[in-house]
């Protein structure tokens, strides 16, 4: 009895135990969630923690309760007492409906702040003035564009530590979804559209991101490295990124729309003006999409570059 | 323009080894049970009792085998990604990404729409005119058409694993990516066609069933003397009924601009694919609960027969179940909250998401109380529903939790919501189906299933799905999306190899379903059910014998009370076994339509595939055709003579009397 107690409580407690621990446990090598490097992946992670903890505090109880009833009550139980026809209670429904009936009550206050303070359009507070990027999610890379240092990087997303980044979001092509997991909250990035993120790194470091929406063969490879550095050292890779690289004019970036995986993250020197607004209006043509074929499986392309 | 359209030798994979061995096993498979069953001489009997039954245990039975195959077809493309994934560190595996991109949109096409479905459409046509004490139900000709037309569907699913290739964009096909320029071959156009003629017949069982439960129950079923189950397999077909119009339309529009080059959802011309996201959903949403709500029927069954008492809170119930259906339809902005609405809108969606759970709490604890007081057996259906209790509960809160906007904008499109899906849809439909085809098999056969078996496909699947989806939520905390054909994250590993050893336990559960098919075939004459009643039930369908004759009930019950027949056991054995005064019975006839339809569309389909257009006029010419020829028929019904009913009856009745005696209630 008692060792079936401590069996049924340690198959109840475990897998929570095992998925918050271990999710948290690679803080600062793996992508997590749970281990963010900035005030907007906090905040989500504390809302993140009163929900679940809001709603354990009812769900535990009632599958204790469950699998105590169903114990008590087997029919081989001779001290159970049977009550074949106990099959309604007025007091009991009032309980049973308000107890969840309170619980969103108390959720929904959840919902309807953490909805409002951590809208990814929101700007954040703080002294330091916003350094603003574009995004354009392309076939099968990601294009950043500085407008205020007129540079650009294609996979790399270099920025100062500190300060607040407000990112505007397009894509030329299909549907993706820009995420930085340490840094917090995503928005998708679509064609015809300018979604807004603002986000801030705390603290120097290399941070994982990737595109959180299927975008097709290569979508695997979409995945970029956010690195956050200190302010000196974004102004000596902002100084490099003008020394040298191809200039992305319209031309440049027609060649861009084709779908390819580049090799390895590398920079423009200069970028033509009200090129992030021309492709979120639909100046500049959508993303070519595969090249050859219309039938059936022999569509490319099939990996390569 | 040639003669077969856009289809030549380019369509068959022979440069793809895998799919291509796949699909010659398939079809070398078929053709040799095709080939069986014409060598021993079955094709007659197929024909006369299956093919062109409009028997709703028949078309049920029929349902639930389409279901079961497309079930084991979904876990070998489950199979092979978790097998891709676990090889996929750093490498490119064995699937590449024209295949894997295939396999996943494929398996949640299949598992949703022609594994689950068939599943739960085909519990609700065996139980539902049995409980309601009725004959059949209110269309049955049209009834076999909906079962023929999903076959069609599956069959053109499975056709592209040999003849072109599936969609490469996931279950839900969104623009632009399943628009003509990113998506130019013919795998969306086999979505869509599958989807759509199986739509159809999805959205006439809904009709039918609303008749049939509005319109045809046995004298006395009020509203409130149903069976629970009815309840929920009727708000689950108005579901159906008030969602299935906007998929198709959905569909309609991405079908137009691939084919006739309208811009609804392109990149050109004004399109707006954000749209299509949006009316996917509003379908979306509420087909999870068309799915969910007759299981929770069926769990309720299943407890309160197990439990030897009536369902706790009956009325309540009701309210829950129609609470669960109104609501459903009004939370499905919460599958893109990161699309940028604002906080008003997030807030609101977030807060209705959240509410529908104040519906299934209620629920839960229904299901608990009816335990409460009980006399508990544990036997394969009550296990299954343990299952459930205990398995949905976490699922359903991180599904709450998911509806928080700033914790979805961790999480959204992440392994956390694969593990959240899945979590419900396999603890609540996949069980709820077993509980229920285990609990009314010997009903539809006449003997049971072996109950060894049955519990260790349960033990198996209840621990395959703890060790193969709790790493998923680990995943998602990780940061991993869904959808990866290779990655490079370390840390995800050891999680993604913990996942494919739980699809080993997975296999083995299946196994053991399988062998508890076999066996019980085997033993079938020691687990014979003599009485009708195996389990001591509690509605309707546990008078009739098993299995019911084609009549269902020699006379129709008059219903007095909401758990009639345990009434009626209660009163007096004797009364039940006074014989009644018996009539002449009509029973509709068979009717080749259903096939006969099923059959043109699926040449339309295939012809809409491949531009083949005049193999779609032949086919909607024919399928036309068969709609006049049924429409103008003169002999609708048959007449089962008053002796013959009594004949049946009175044997049935006779074998039954003394069994129910010796299990005197309780």
């Amino acid at each position: 009895m008692a060792l079936r107690w401590r069996v049924a409580w340690w198959a109840a407690v475990c897998p929570a135990a095992l998925v918050v621990g271990s999710a948290a446990g690679f803080a600062e090598t793996a992508p997590s969630v749970l281990s963010p490097a900035g005030p907007v992946g906090a905040g989500d992670r504390i809302i993140l923690f009163d929900a679940t903890a809001i709603m354990l505090a009812i769900v535990v109880p009632t599958m204790l309760a469950t699998l105590g009833f169903a114990w008590w009550f087997r029919a081989s139980n001779t001290r159970a007492t049977y009550r074949p026809n106990w099959t309604f209670s007025g007091q009991l429904e009032l309980l049973v409906w308000s107890i969840p009936t309170l619980v969103i009550f108390f959720l929904g206050g959840v919902i309807w702040i953490g909805s409002h303070q951590l809208d990814p359009f929101a700007p954040l507070s703080s002294k330091v003035k916003p350094l603003e990027v574009e995004v354009i999610a392309l076939d099968w890379k990601w294009l950043f564009i500085y407008p205020q240092q007129g540079v650009a990087s294609i996979n790399r997303l270099v920025v100062p530590a500190g300060t607040p980044l407000h990112l505007r979001i397009t894509s030329a092509t299909v549907f993706n979804d820009f995420f930085i997991p340490r840094l917090g909250s995503q928005i998708y990035a679509m064609n015809g559209m300018t979604s807004q993120l603002n986000l801030l790194a705390d603290r120097p470091g290399t941070y994982f991101g990737l595109s959180a929406h299927f975008s097709g063969d290569g979508f695997s490879d979409m995945h970029f490295d956010a690195v956050a550095e200190p302010q000196a050292q974004f102004a000596q890779w902002v100084a490099q990124a003008r020394a040298k690289g191809p200039v992305l004019d319209r031309a440049a970036y027609r060649g861009l729309l084709a779908q390819s995986r580049p090799a390895a993250p590398y920079t423009y020197r200069a970028v033509a003006s009200g090129l992030f607004d021309a492709v979120a209006a639909r100046d500049l043509p959508p993303g070519e999409g595969p090249q050859t074929g219309r039938g059936g499986v022999a569509v490319v392309p099939r990996g390569g570059t | 323009m040639s003669l077969l359209g856009k289809l030549s030798w380019d369509a068959i994979p022979f440069d793809q080894p895998i799919p291509l061995a796949a699909g010659l096993l398939v079809i070398v498979c078929v053709a040799a049970v095709l080939v069986w069953i014409v060598v021993k001489g079955y094709v007659p009997y197929l024909w006369k009792e299956w093919i062109t039954s409009v028997d709703h245990k028949r078309i049920g039975v029929m349902y639930c085998a389409l279901g079961l195959l497309m079930l084991l077809r979904g876990f070998v493309d489950a199979i092979m990604m978790r097998s891709q994934q676990a090889l996929a560190f750093d490498a490119p595996g064995y699937l590449p990404p024209e295949h894997y991109d295939q396999i996943f949109s494929a398996h949640g096409t299949i598992m949703i729409l022609f594994g689950a479905m068939p599943l739960v459409i085909g519990l609700m046509n065996f139980v539902v005119p049995l409980q309601l004490g009725v004959r059949d139900v209110a269309f049955p000709t049209l009834n076999s058409v909906s079962f023929w037309l999903t076959a069609t569907g599956a069959l053109l699913v499975n056709l592209s694993l040999v003849i072109g290739e599936f969609a490469r964009t996931g279950w839900l096909p969104f623009p632009p990516l399943s628009e003509l320029r990113y998506s130019p071959g013919v795998g969306v156009d086999y979505y869509l066609w599958a989807v759509q003629i199986s739509g159809v017949g999805t959205l006439l069982t809904g009709i039918n069933f609303v008749t049939t439960i509005l319109k045809t129950r046995a004298p006395g079923m009020t509203y409130l003397r149903m069976p629970i189950f009815c309840w929920t397999a009727l708000a689950s077909c108005l579901l159906i009924i008030a969602a299935f119009p906007v998929l198709t339309a959905t569909l309609a529009m991405l079908t137009l601009d691939r084919y006739l080059g309208f811009h609804f959802f392109t990149n050109e011309a004004g399109g707006n694919a954000m749209m299509f996201t949006n009316l996917i959903w509003a379908w979306g949403h509420p087909e999870v609960y068309i799915l969910i709500l007759p299981c929770f029927g069926i769990f309720s069954e299943v407890i309160s027969t197990f439990s030897a008492k009536p369902l706790f809170g009956y009325r309540s119930m009701v309210i829950a179940t129609l609470f669960i259906c109104l609501v459903s339809f009004c939370v499905w902005l919460h599958h893109f909250f990161t699309m940028g609405a604002g906080g008003d809108v997030n807030a609101a969606f977030g807060i209705a998401t959240s509410i529908i759970a104040v519906g299934t709490g209620v629920k839960m604890y229904n299901w608990m109380f009816t335990m409460y007081g009980g006399r508990i057996r544990f036997a394969t259906p009550m296990l299954w529903s343990m299952g459930f209790l205990i398995t949905f509960i976490t699922g359903g809160m991180t599904g709450v939790l998911l509806a928080v906007p700033p914790a979805d904008f961790l999480l959204h499109n992440s392994m956390f919501l694969v593990a959240h899906f899945h979590h419900v849809i396999v603890s609540g439909v996949v069980f709820g189906v077993f509980a229920g085809i285990v609990y009314w098999f010997p009903k539809a056969f006449g003997f049971r299933l072996h109950e060894g078996w049955g519990k260790a496909t349960f033990w198996f699947a209840l621990a395959g799905f703890y060790v193969t989806f709790v790493p998923f939520y680990v995943l998602g905390l990780l940061g991993m999306t869904r959808r990866l054909q290779h990655y490079t994250v370390p840390e995800w590993r050891p999680w993604i190899l913990i996942s494919a050893f739980g699809i080993l336990i997975l296999i083995v559960s299946i196994l053991c379903q399988v062998m508890q098919l076999v066996v019980s075939i085997k033993h079938r004459n020691e687990l014979r059910d003599e009485t009708g009643d195996p389990w001591v039930g509690r509605s309707l369908e546990w008078t009739t014998p098993s299995p019911p004759p084609v009549f269902n009930f020699a006379v129709l019950p008059d219903v007095e009370n909401t758990e009639v027949y345990v009434d009626v056991k209660q009163r007096a054995l004797a009364e039940f076994a006074r014989e009644p005064h018996y009539e002449p019975v009509e029973m509709p006839r068979n009717s080749p339509t259903g096939f006969v339809c099923a059959f043109f569309a699926t040449f339309v389909g295939f012809a809409l595939i491949w531009h083949i257009w005049w193999l779609m006029i032949a086919g909607l010419v024919g399928a036309y055709a068969t709609f006049v020829v049924f429409a103008w028929r003169d002999v609708p019904d048959y007449v089962i003579p008053a002796e013959e009913v009594a004949r049946i009856d009175r044997a049935a009745r006779a074998a039954r009397q003394g069994a129910l005696a010796s299990a005197a209630p309780p």
